[in-house]
């Protein structure tokens, strides 16, 4: 037993170490990012933001945890409780469960001993795990809009469940050229492939993929521009109006933890990963490289997670039927053309560039996509309807 | 057949949406560069209320104060005329007549034995202030008037007179406004030599 433990000691310890690492920033990490937040808000609009609590108001994500974590703990007469009880921790365990693939820094595409920046290294399904997994967040929404017993959460939950399986088409969709293009679905080998020069980066030539899975992995966070799932104004909190306290904790921490791992994503996949100009090739084993690249790779991060904050106080929310015309008329056609243009240069084994031209196919997929969103825009509002019944003040005999 | 359109309905047409507008993207842009704009433009407009105190207007209807004549003696003559211009009916005075031997009183008829006002029912709409014939009683630029119980919030006369003396000597005096007709006793009025003021000015100029 021990001669065993022993064996497997030496590859077991770093996953133990990263499965720690996780385990400690994430909520650490949802607390700030939920203040950093307030801040992005605060500046967008013109105010302060926190700034009570410590220098900058830097504890007031602190302050916010401990209040939400001494809070009592109300259940509801009306819920089923073992089911109100399981989706919060459920919604929480998937959204972190899709980190168990996530480099969250450089990876050496062989294997070494010592401690790696990712808990599975070399899973060689990783993108399609980190996907299907993400899938998985929706049960939590649902069975939090089911277990509350209550209309307007079902509401929320329905509409969540809606958003994702219409979105994770596209996401699919952006992903398949990303792959075909490394040759495989491991996430490390994806962002090996992106070595080299800075042109080699999935955003100079599949920038239409890289809109695309913005888009949907912005959808499957249910963040504001496309946050039905929670919309105030009409649900009341959505699927989390009968949560509190630590519960409703558990439900952001996973909204955060979505965040984080949608702008990994999209940094490994299209944004060249740990890689940058002068920073490029295999990963060295130095000590110094590695934390120059966590750098690197943490920086497009942050940059991206800006983005998303920005884009909630830029955008306005979605109508229903305009956040489905969106997935189904909009970014499915785009991600299928994108798809083949991909798959026309890997066959024929075109020059790379060549790739770089599906930016026109970027205009010229939207022209045609927005043409029948005009069509279908402009059409007068009578038409297709019953004649409105014409009322006459003559007295006919 | 076409719909009759209706003479009394205003019939509007949408806007028509060309294709550069359908794709979003450049309405996106332009949100995030209105966003971005101001996340950068570095003028909060947030008041840091209790560290920055904000600058009140000097005519500012706050906490009455009762002001002293230049012997330092209660400038109110107690005529009423506050407490019955008060709406609020917050104003309670007992007049009484000046002691006539006293050489400090004694170009004083008649003046108040006690002067309360009980900030609480106060309404604050200064007609106490533009009913005062002698400019007795005018309202300061204090704000934050805070109190544990409702006794403490009801103010004597040497608590009103103690406004005076913070208020005169902090620079927080209020402005006189002319609001109302000055009555012959005003000092305003005497010191001004112009009679009462133009008519129109004022509420009941």
């Amino acid at each position: 037993m021990i001669e065993y433990f022993q064996q497997i000691w030496p590859s077991l310890w770093p996953t133990l170490a990263a499965i720690g690492v996780i385990l400690a920033v994430v909520p650490v990490l949802g607390l700030y990012i939920t203040f950093i937040e307030r801040k992005v808000a605060a500046y967008i609009q013109d105010r302060l933001g926190p700034n009570r609590v410590g220098p900058f108001g830097l504890f007031q994500a602190i302050a916010d945890g401990i209040k939400l974590f001494l809070k009592e703990q109300t259940i509801p007469d009306h819920v089923y409780t073992f089911l109100y009880f399981v989706a919060p921790t459920f919604s929480l365990m998937t959204a972190m469960f899709a980190l168990v693939v996530m480099p969250f820094g450089p990876v050496p595409t062989e294997y070494k001993e010592g401690f790696r920046y990712i808990v599975a290294p070399g899973i060689d399904i990783g993108i399609l795990m980190m996907i299907a997994i993400s899938s998985l967040s929706a049960y939590g929404i649902i069975l939090g809009g089911w277990a509350s017993n209550n209309k307007y959460s079902l509401y929320g939950a329905i509409r969540s469940c809606a958003q994702f399986i219409s979105y994770e088409i596209p996401l699919g969709l952006s992903i398949i050229g990303v792959i075909a293009a490394a040759g495989s679905l491991n996430i490390e080998q994806i962002v090996a492939a992106q070595g080299g020069s800075m042109l080699n980066w999935n955003m100079f030539w599949q920038p239409l993929a890289l809109i695309i899975f913005f888009t949907s992995a912005l959808a499957e966070t249910n963040r504001l521009p496309f946050d039905l799932p929670e919309c105030e104004q009409e649900l009341v909190g959505g699927f989390h109006t009968e949560y509190g306290g630590i519960k409703f904790v558990l439900f952001f921490l996973a909204e955060y933890t979505h965040v984080v791992t949608v702008s990994f994503l999209t940094s490994l996949l299209f944004f060249g990963g740990w890689h940058f100009p002068g920073l490029t090739g295999p990963v060295d084993a130095s000590l110094g490289g590695m934390l120059l690249r966590t750098f690197v790779l943490v920086s497009k991060v942050s940059m991206v997670v800006a983005f998303i904050m920005l884009l909630r106080w830029a955008l306005p929310r979605f109508r229903f039927d305009q956040l489905m015309g969106l997935a189904w008329k909009g970014l499915i056609p785009l991600g299928i053309v994108n798809l083949l243009c991909v798959a026309v240069v890997l066959t024929f084994d075109l020059p790379k560039h060549l790739l770089s031209f599906t930016a026109l196919f970027l205009v010229v997929g939207a022209m045609i996509s927005a043409r029948n969103l005009q069509s279908t825009i402009n059409r007068p509002r009578s038409a297709g309807r019953e004649p409105a019944p014409v009322y006459s003040s003559k007295v006919t005999a | 057949m076409t719909t009759k359109k209706q003479k009394t309905v205003k019939w509007g047409e949408e806007p028509k949406i060309g294709w550069v507008e359908a794709m979003y993207l450049p309405a996106i842009a332009s949100g995030v560069a209105t966003a971005l704009k101001h996340a950068f433009s570095g003028k909060p407009t947030t008041r840091q209320y209790p560290d920055v105190e904000p600058e009140i207007p000097p005519n500012y209807r706050g906490v009455h104060r009762l002001n002293r004549d230049e012997a330092g003696r209660v400038k109110c003559v107690a005529c009423y005329m506050c407490q019955t211009a008060c709406p609020a009916n917050c104003i309670e005075i007992i007049a009484a007549p000046a002691p006539k031997d006293d050489p400090h009183w004694k170009d004083r008829d008649k003046f108040p034995e006690t002067f309360t006002i009980d900030e609480l029912r106060c309404i604050y709409c200064g007609m106490c202030e533009e009913a005062c014939p002698v400019d007795a009683i005018e309202l300061t630029s204090i704000y934050d008037l805070t109190g544990m119980t409702r006794a403490e919030m009801v103010f004597d006369k040497e608590k009103l007179l103690s406004v005076f003396d913070e208020t005169s000597t902090t620079g927080k005096d209020p402005i006189r406004t002319h609001r109302g007709a000055l009555g012959p006793a005003s000092e305003e009025a005497a010191s001004a030599k112009q009679g009462p003021p133009p008519p129109g000015r004022g509420r009941h100029g």
